[in-house]
Parts: structure tokens; C-alpha cells; sequence
């Protein structure tokens, strides 16, 4: 099943075109994993499918991207109804600098989730669906800015968790840290995909390779080649983007 | 040799440049207890702090009402100015367009510069008549002192808000939309609590300002030199207390005073004591 398609869609900041005539279809359930050298367009598109791009002044954006068939695009979507549906993931962990427990219920009070029962019982399934319920239960109250790099960053997929969103978007989510951390987050991410949609940059093909079940090859702003990820390492079908896996550039 | 020379001649200077600011602040702690501290001897610190009759003539000295007076001045300019201008900070960091930032920066900024007695003419020209006219009594009044003082303090609370929330990573405020939260509420909810000390520190640095003003005040607050009575009658603060009878005061008069100015430096130094430790807690 499509969860998300992106239908011919360029952006442009100011004049510069980052994003030419990209389109490309996300599956439900799947972790969509996009590869490419600094500066290709991958985190723009990224940012693109929960309208965070609406920040940066000058961009200017053509095409459809469609979440359950719905333009997400449209001048009427409900902004921050679709960030709701579709959350996000930072390259670096971004805990506000608060109580653990309150930095958890921060999406779910801005929806107006109200009672310490039902608060206590989202961040409960929260931490345990993103796997750190464990460490985290005897020090709720305690500030998030006193966890590691790595606990950060699963408090952040948390939180993003605790609002109940469908897709999770994560931008190159282990680059800042350790591979411990790293490794703990990636299985993570592959037991997440069996409730969310999942769409992650990475810099590191090897990770690419271990977790998503669909990779796409991004170049000066272009999708060079997307398929499933085995195959797209193993016999990749623009020399580009077999000279990129072999490491011949980026 | 001839380098090495310049460099420790040069380091010299910048060390005794230093050292005169430093040397300006002792005289002037110097000088005021020096001067003020005697009168204690004389009159019981106690019944000066508490007494509620200044009557330098007869030999009373009692400074409750102009403490009570710079207190409630100080008070009510916060109340009004202290939400204006956090608010006018917020705007300005997250929500101005860039084109209105050009011109409200150098407006604040002038409002910072524009001289005291000016202030206090705008007071007495505009403001008196206006509170006469919309609230009653003549117009030199507690309330005509605080709206004056709030405006004054103003570009001061701005200036250090502004840059309060500037500081706070990019990173919380993405956060929050991200979660699906609206722009004002993540500047409330995520932005705006980040940089709680550094408000703080905006806030108190208003405080100084307001506390220490004294000729604005004394154009536009009555003066009179009795318990405060109700925002509409005339309220005396300590500068002005000062200010006002310095010109003719003598002997023990004159002790009462300088003890008056030492009281309103312990003021000061505690507001400034309590901005360097928000200041340290917010650069953490």
C-alpha cells in the first residue's frame, strides 16, 4: 500500500533549484531510506513531506505530495494536522530542556490532552515503544538534558511517538552519535515500521543497507534510481549510482 | 627588547584603564558609607526604615514612605511595561518582518537614549493632563509616575529579552512545530521557557532602572512626603527625596540623606547581584 506519493514535484529556494521533477512512492509499513552525497536534495525532500520547508523564506514549491491520496501540499492543508500525522526525527537529538516526563507529554498537551492518568499512560507506552522505558522510569522528573546523546535522541523518537503520527520522518537520526547508540536506534527503527511508515536520510549506505526495505539514490537534486534496497546495492541499474555504493564519489 | 617593551607598556595602560572603573566604584562605596554610616550612630536604623513621618525640621526621620513609594512605583511600571515589552521582544525576534525589524531596532534603541528630563517633560505635557482628565485627581501621581517609568524601562527590558530568546537554539523551536504545535504556541510553550532567565535578568535590569530614576519621577509624582495613599494621590521615591532637599539640607539633615542614598545603593546592589546570577545560569 502507497502511504505517501510524491507526484513531479520541484522546489526552489530563491533561485536555486534544489529539487527537480522528483517522484516516488513510500510504502506503508517500510522504512524508505534516502542515500546521496551532502547537499543533494535529500533532507530538503524530507523536510518537504511535513511542510517544515514553510520555515525557510524564498522556498517555493511545484508538484503533489500526497499522504493517503491527500495533497499535503494544497494551499488549505491543516499544517499543523499534517505534522501531527507525520512527525519528525532531528540530525541532532533536540529534548526541550525540561523534565523528561514533560517532554514527552509536550505533543499530546498541545492536542489538548489533558489528566495525569492518561498523560502518564502515553509516556509509558511512549518510552516503551521507543525502547527506553527501562532506563528512563525511576527518573521522569529528572531534566532531559542531563541524558546521554544516544538516550536523547530515543527520548526525541518518543516524543514524536507519544502524538500518534503515521508516518515518522528522521533525518540522518544516528550521525551524532555513537555505534552503540546507533545500533540501538536502527532496531528500533526496524521494529517501528510494523506500526509507522518510515522515511530516513542517512549518510551511511551501510545503514541503509541493514535496515530499509526501499533505498533512492539522490544526486544535484534528482532521484538517480529508487528501488528495494537489496537490490539497488547489489546491481544498481545508472552507473551513477553504482559508482557512488562502490565509493568512487561523495 | 623595543617590542617586548611596547607590549608591557601597552598592557599598562589597559590595566589602569581597568583599574580607574574599578577604582570609581570603590570611592563612590567609599564615600556613601563613609558619610552614612555615622548617622546610624545617631538615629536608630530601625525607627528610620519603619518610620512613616519625614519631618527633617523637627528632628524626624522616617523613610518608610519613599521606600513604600520607590517600591510601588518600581512595582507598577513592571506591571505595565514588563508584559509590553517581552511581548514586543517575542515579536520582534519571531514574528516581525524584516523590513518593520529595520526600523522598530533603532526605535527602541532611541527610546534608550532619549534623556531623562525629556522623558519628564513628555510626563508633565501629556501625561498629567491625561490622567487628570480620564481618572481624576490633579494628575501628579502615583499612577502618572508608574505609566512614565514603564515606558522608560521599556527599551531596556526589550534590548536583553530580545536577545534572551535569540539565543535559544533554533532547534526547540523546529521541535515544537514539528510535534504539530502551532507557532505561537511553540514560542510559548518551547521558546519562551528556554529563556526564562534570561527574562529574568531583562526584567530585574528594568528594575535598577526604575528604582534608580529620579528626575522623570519627580516632574510628574506629586512628591509629597507621606505614606502613599492610592495610586491617584502623589507619591515620594527616594532619588527624589534626595534630589529635592539636598540643595538645602545640612547637619544631621543632610546624614539623613546620604543614609537615604546608602539604603537606595543596597537596593541596587542586591537587583545587581540577583542579574549577575541569572546572568551565569542562563549563559550555562
Amino acid at each position: 500500500m502507497d502511504k505517501l506519493k510524491i507526484d513531479h514535484l520541484d522546489l526552489y529556494y530563491e533561485q536555486f533549484h534544489a529539487l527537480k521533477d522528483v517522484n516516488l512512492t513510500i510504502q506503508r509499513n517500510a522504512i524508505a531510506a534516502f542515500i546521496g552525497p551532502s547537499g543533494c536534495g535529500k533532507s530538503t525532500l524530507l523536510k518537504t513531506l511535513n511542510r517544515m520547508n514553510d520555515l525557510i523564506p524564498g522556498c517555493k514549491i511545484t508538484g503533489e505530495v500526497k499522504l493517503d491520496g491527500e495533497n499535503i501540499l494544497a494551499p488549505d492543508t491543516d499544517v499543523n494536522l499534517l505534522r501531527k500525522r507525520v512527525g519528525m526525527v532531528f540530525q541532532k537529538p533536540n529534548p526541550f530542556p525540561m523534565s523528561i516526563y514533560d517532554n514527552i507529554c509536550y505533543g499530546p498537551r498541545t492536542h489538548g490532552v489533558r489528566g495525569r492518568a492518561r498523560l502518564d499512560e502515553l509516556v509509558e507506552t511512549s518510552l516503551r515503544n521507543a525502547a527506553i522505558w527501562e532506563e528512563l522510569k525511576d527518573r521522569l522528573n529528572k531534566s532531559a538534558m542531563s541524558l546521554s546523546g544516544g538516550q536523547q535522541q530515543r527520548l526525541c523518537i518518543a516524543r514524536a511517538l507519544a502524538v500518534q503520527p503515521e508516518v515518522l520522518l528522521m533525518d540522518e537520526p544516528t550521525s551524532a552519535l555513537d555505534p552503540i547508540s546507533t545500533a540501538k536506534i536502527e532496531e528500533l527503527a526496524m521494529t517501528l515500521k510494523e506500526k509507522y511508515t518510515i522515511v530516513m536520510v542517512t549518510h551511511n549506505m551501510q545503514q541503509a543497507l541493514r535496515i530499509s526495505d526501499q533505498t533512492s539514490f539522490f544526486l544535484l537534486g534528482e532521484i538517480v534510481e529508487t528501488g528495494e534496497t537489496e537490490r539497488l546495492f547489489s546491481k544498481p541499474r545508472d552507473k551513477r549510482t553504482e559508482e557512488y555504493i562502490t565509493g568512487r564519489f561523495g | 627588547m623595543g617590542k617586548q617593551f611596547k607590549e608591557k607598556a601597552m598592557r599598562c595602560v589597559f590595566c589602569a584603564a581597568a583599574c580607574a572603573c574599578i577604582i570609581a566604584v570603590l570611592l563612590i562605596c567609599l564615600f556613601l558609607f563613609a558619610n552614612g554610616l555615622p548617622f546610624f550612630g545617631k538615629v536608630d536604623a530601625l525607627s528610620f526604615l519603619t518610620g512613616e513621618k519625614w519631618k527633617p525640621t523637627n528632628g524626624v526621620f522616617g523613610i518608610l514612605p519613599m521606600i513604600l513609594g520607590s517600591l510601588y512605583v518600581t512595582g507598577g511600571a513592571l506591571v505595565l511595561g514588563a508584559p509590553l515589552a517581552i511581548l514586543t521582544a517575542v515579536y520582534m525576534v519571531r514574528f516581525c518582518p524584516k523590513r518593520l525589524y529595520r526600523v522598530l531596532k533603532p526605535c527602541v534603541a532611541l527610546l534608550a537614549g532619549i534623556p531623562s528630563v525629556v522623558y519628564g517633560f513628555f510626563g508633565l505635557s501629556a501625561l498629567v493632563p491625561f490622567v487628570k482628565e480620564t481618572f481624576g485627581g490633579n494628575g501628579n501621581s502615583m499612577l502618572t509616575a508608574c505609566i512614565l517609568l514603564a515606558m522608560m524601562i521599556l527599551p531596556t527590558i526589550i534590548q536583553v529579552a530580545e536577545s534572551a530568546i535569540r539565543s535559544v537554539p533554533e532547534s526547540y523551536y523546529e521541535g515544537s512545530l514539528a510535534l504539530g504545535a502551532t507557532r505561537e504556541s511553540s514560542v510559548f510553550r518551547a521558546v519562551l521557557p528556554a529563556s526564562r532567565s534570561g527574562i529574568l535578568a531583562a526584567i530585574i535590569l528594568g528594575v535598577g532602572r526604575a528604582v534608580g530614576e529620579t528626575m522623570a519621577v519627580m516632574m510628574v509624582a506629586g512628591n509629597q512626603a507621606r505614606m502613599p495613599a492610592g495610586i491617584l494621590k502623589g507619591v515620594r521615591t527616594m532619588t527624589v527625596n534626595i534630589v529635592m532637599e539636598m540643595g538645602y539640607a545640612a547637619d544631621l539633615h543632610r546624614e539623613a540623606l546620604i543614609a537615604t542614598g546608602v539604603v537606595l545603593f543596597v537596593f541596587i546592589l542586591l537587583i545587581n547581584a540577583l542579574f549577575s546570577v541569572l546572568n551565569r545560569r542562563q549563559t550555562q
